[in-house]
């Protein structure tokens, strides 16, 4: 009935058409090592701090204190990572092609939240190698809840062609505190986005470096080991023993306002607990009991962690303001 | 800020429309309808005093709720009339009053002695209402979970609000919500179509998302996946397996649907199809389908939401290799289970605790199989059938501790179901494969029953097990609980038992437990009346004696009830309650009168002839035999003696033995009638 203006048409714009993605991603599609460095470059750009891999075991790149912990407080802050994650139930002994007791966890934490942080990932995603108009990205509902950590989001999965190449999280509550400034966290499962990208099948044939190394060449001898480590041989009254001296430590740490190292201590149970886990020792009632456990350690570091952070950030970003435009 | 449409002004007879967009990060599918009423529900008290007509109309998709609705321009002009204090109140009374209504004395005169505020009320613009009432409206909106983000404060959305569009009669409002000021700009697909565009109207509003890619109403959208899922198979010459849910959530996933349609390859084809479509579904959102025959076809339907520059090839390839992926990961388990028999499972369950109090899932399958067993020997009277029912009640949670059930907890009963079919060890696979595939059913008012004396037996023993374990531990179902869901475990009892019609004492297999009878007993009370049934009937005939077999009770309630609905059976139901009326009355007299008969006088033919009448009537043996329409035939031939009796029989007859003649002969019609029911609990 009422008219389109020609104003209305002309604003209109296919996404990000007007630049090709990477000249170089029509030849060969990026390696592993490749994607983590392409991430690495976007996020830099976007002012990122890049950090290394947290040096203990963990169940997810948000363990890593600079999210969990950095998550909470005033204080603005971003940070991108490579963070290894260690599932010890998950192994297969390197014998199915999608699972693995150790993969690699892309990890990003912008605090607070831009306004444009879909837009963000979506190019984040066009510059690995994913063309957006060919393929359908979607964000799925999926509220992301860490109980161990005391922790909850909202936010989706972010789907391509019905695959799941992240997990996107408006982080609500850690540690049993609800956050002050909302950061956004996004989360890529680099083996299975590398294996997409690749159009490879099975995680061992991964090109990993682009000059005839594969994944499975690093990482095949590793799983079965691991998986018979994690599902055999793993000493249990030993990991039982570690679990409640991480316990303790961690108490006598809080009490001395020692929140990083104490929190060590937590990450440490975890990691313990997810191993007794895979080895079978856990009844039902007593994973309930474990879990809240490290729950109160988490809790304890979080609160001891917050009480140490005051805003004395020169640099605070405008609300609502643009990542790309900082 | 503020933009006039042009198109609107000409149109000056019709009424000013108002329309709102609240637009946003991707909503979950499942809260948007949702979503749509609570829209409604927060604006309704604005629109009506916007004088708005029934014409409202919501939209609701994956990244914006609105509302269209015709309003009047302006709230009608009114006027405010008050009584105030009486004029022979002291002055600073007449102060206080003024002051509450914000009046001065121009707007004061004196009526019948009181003080009387009367001040017109100038008509308000529709736009200043909703500039004043619907900020606070829209804060009240609730979503099943919301949250905060970066630059929201502490105002909370269910995602990032990112934009609103507020129009009345193409003019912005520009109210303001947590951190969004409402605007006259919207935005259509994400990919296809970016960036801004000013919205004049609803209609406009409508098209020009068209040509953004995005289809509005929800409706049209599910309409185009229908109509483009149903092509994209016909080619094939196949159909899509319906579900409607999955159509629905679909719908809230996209904005501009394009189904597309995928292989699947043939070394999946002989999974279970439970294992295939439960993968698509579930995890992918993919329609199954179906050939000619009805058997699953090698194919797959999805609806993408992109028009994409290459036809869709790369989706369609993406998705294939996602479900290859997954069903590979199904195949894994699929082979892995295969390898070990049930049986070779059970030591897992003594390690896995079914609850605190009631003991480990390998304890439980005992239980159940010895249950099993004996309800399998009642019913068929056959040790074989009965061993059958022990095999599978004991096998009947094993696949729990399989792979796939493990990976995939909707599987469970249907999985050990293929792998005793497929593995059997000393015994047949297929009836007890069965048995254990449909042991947790009905899972629902509208899910089927088991059939066949194995499945129905371990089905049974499942529920009852539950039963009396949890009302063992007392836990027992409060009026707002239920959480282990006793309620639908006794409901399952009852509809196995009348659905397959089988007689049995179930007060014997609930270990003579009165307390868990009678839960059983209210259960089908409340079947009875949510079907819209008599269940007073059922409380009379368990009235006349208490009966454990459910197939005859309700075969007697059924007897009854069309008993009642006869001439005979009204009739004589009102001569019940009369005599039961006068022996109430008489008994507290001299009473009680028991039933009597060879009576050696009764003083009229009438009362012999209803004597006669009752001696004649055997009703027992009928009805302890089934007989149940000799015994109503039996009944309804009371009718005539026992109206001629009280036509023209005095009870009270002023002869003593006469009058405790006739009381006798009243109770024995009622004795005779509570052989049947206790027709005094009948109501109406």
């Amino acid at each position: 009935m009422l008219h389109c203006t020609n104003d209305d048409k002309t604003s209109t714009q296919r996404f990000m058409t007007e630049q090709p993605a990477r000249a170089k991603s029509q030849a060969k599609p990026n390696s592993f090592q490749d994607i983590i460095l392409t991430l690495h470059a976007f996020w830099a750009r976007q002012g990122c701090v890049i950090l290394q891999p947290y040096d203990l075991e963990m169940g997810a790149g948000t363990f890593h204190p600079a999210t969990t912990l950095r998550a909470l407080g005033p204080k603005p802050w971003r940070a991108a990572y490579v963070q290894p994650c260690r599932r010890p139930s998950d192994g297969r002994y390197g014998e199915n092609p999608n699972r693995l007791q150790h993969y690699y966890q892309y990890q990003v934490i912008v605090k607070p939240s831009p306004a444009d942080a879909q837009d963000l990932l979506l190019q984040s995603y066009r510059e690995i190698g994913l063309d957006l108009l060919n393929h359908d990205f979607r964000f799925v509902e999926d509220d992301w809840e860490s109980p161990t950590l005391g922790a909850w989001g909202l936010g989706w999965e972010v789907w391509c062609d019905g695959m799941e190449v992240g997990q996107f999280t408006y982080f609500q509550q850690v540690g049993g505190i609800a956050v002050d400034l909302p950061s956004f966290e996004m989360t890529y499962g680099l083996e299975r986005l590398a294996m997409y990208v690749q159009g490879v099948e099975n995680v061992f044939d991964l090109d990993y470096n682009g000059a005839g190394t594969t994944y499975g060449d690093i990482f095949l001898r590793a799983e079965r080991e691991y998986s018979a480590h994690n599902f055999e041989f793993a000493n249990t009254d030993m990991l039982i023993r570690h679990f409640v001296d991480a316990e303790a430590e961690c108490a006598s740490l809080v009490s001395h306002k020692l929140a990083l190292p104490a929190y060590d201590q937590c990450i440490k149970a975890s990691h313990l607990f997810n191993l007794l886990d895979a080895r079978g020792v856990i009844s039902v009632s007593e994973r309930a009991a474990y879990i809240g456990r490290v729950r109160t350690l988490a809790k304890a570091c979080a609160e001891t962690w917050v009480e140490g952070e005051v805003d004395d950030s020169a640099r605070v970003w405008a609300e609502g303001e643009s990542l790309q435009d900082a | 800020m503020i933009a006039l449409a042009s198109g609107p002004k000409a149109k000056v007879c019709r009424m000013p429309e108002f329309f709102l967009e609240l637009f946003s990060e991707e909503i979950p599918a499942r809260m948007q309808a949702g979503a749509a009423q609570e829209l409604i529900r927060q604006t309704n008290l604005l629109i009506a005093q916007l004088g708005g007509t029934d014409t409202t109309t919501t939209f609701f998709g994956p990244r914006r709720i609105a509302l269209g609705a015709e309003v009047a321009a302006a709230t009608q002009a009114g006027k405010l009339e008050a009584r105030g204090p009486r004029a022979s109140a002291p002055e600073a009374a007449l102060a206080g009053f003024l002051k509450k209504h914000g009046a001065d004395l121009a707007d004061i005169v004196v009526e019948d002695g009181y003080y009387l505020l009367r001040r017109a009320l100038p008509p308000v613009s529709a736009g200043q209402l909703i500039r004043d009432l619907l900020p606070a409206a829209l804060q009240r909106f609730s979503w099943p979970k919301s949250m905060r983000w970066g630059q929201s404060g502490d105002f909370t959305w269910v995602r990032p609000l990112r934009r609103i569009v507020c129009l009345l009669d193409g003019v912005v409002i520009p109210i303001q919500l947590g951190p969004v000021t409402a605007a006259g700009e919207s935005e259509g697909h994400r990919f296809l179509a970016r960036g801004p565009f000013a919205v004049h109207s609803v209609t406009d509003w409508q098209e020009k998302l068209e040509q953004h890619y995005v289809i509005a109403d929800a409706d049209d959208r599910l309409r185009k996946i229908v109509d483009g899922l149903n092509a994209k198979a016909g080619a094939l010459g196949l159909t899509i397996a319906e579900d409607d849910d999955l159509l629905d959530e679909v719908t809230g996933l996209v904005e501009w649907p394009v189904a597309l349609i995928g292989k699947i390859g043939a070394q999946f084809m002989d999974l279970p199809p439970e294992v295939r479509e439960l993968s698509m579904k579930v995890n992918q959102k993919y329609f199954a389908l179906r050939d000619a025959a009805g058997k699953p076809a090698p194919y797959f339907a999805f609806v993408s939401n992109i028009e994409a520059a290459d036809g869709g090839a790369t989706v369609i390839a993406g998705n294939e290799r996602v479900l290859r992926a997954r069903l590979s990961d199904a195949r894994h388990f699929w082979d892995l289970d295969l390898k070990t028999p049930l049986d070779a499972l059970l030591p897992k369950l003594d390690k896995i605790t079914f609850h605190a109090k009631i003991g480990t899932q390998r304890q439980r399958t005992e239980r159940i199989a010895n249950l099993a067993a004996r309800i399998a020997l009642w019913l068929s009277k056959d040790t074989l059938v009965s061993a059958q029912a022990e095999t599978a009640g004991r096998l009947a949670k094993v696949d729990l501790v399989t792979g796939m059930v493990g990976e995939f907890p909707e599987l469970q009963g249907i999985m050990g179901g293929y792998y005793a079919e497929r593995n059997p060890r000393g015994y047949d696979g297929r009836i007890v494969g069965q048995a254990i595939r449909t042991h947790y059913q009905p899972k629902g008012p509208n899910d089927a029953v088991p059939t066949g004396t194995v499945a129905v037996s371990v089905a049974l023993a499942d529920k009852l097990d539950t039963l009396k374990e949890f009302f063992r531990i007392g836990e027992k179902p409060t009026g707002s609980g239920d959480p282990y869901a006793l309620r639908r475990a006794a409901l399952g009892v009852i509809r196995i038992i009348l659905e397959n019609q089988l007689a049995l004492p179930l007060w014997h297999f609930l270990d003579e437990d009165r307390e868990l009878f009678d839960f059983i007993i209210e259960r089908l009370r409340v079947k009875l009346r949510g079907e819209g049934q008599r269940f007073d009937i059922l409380d009379a005939i368990l009235g006349a004696g208490s009966d454990d077999d459910l197939v005859r009770l309700m075969q007697r309630v059924n007897a009854v009830t069309e008993f009642l609905a006869t001439p005979d059976g009204t009739n004589l139901l009102a001569a019940y309650r009369r005599a039961a009326n006068i022996l109430r009355i008489e008994d507290t007299k001299d009473g009680p009168h028991l039933a009597a008969e060879g009576f050696r006088d009764l003083g009229s033919p009438q009362a012999d002839e209803l004597a006669q009448a009752l001696s004649r009537t055997d009703v027992k043996s009928d009805y302890e035999a089934g007989n149940y329409a000799l015994v109503m035939t039996s009944l309804a031939q009371l009718r005539a003696p026992v109206d001629a009796f009280f036509d023209n029989v005095t009870v009270n007859d002023p002869m003593p033995e006469l009058r405790r003649n006739h009381l006798q002969l009243l109770a024995k019609l009622r004795k005779t009638m509570h052989l049947i029911a206790d027709f005094s609990k009948i109501e109406g």
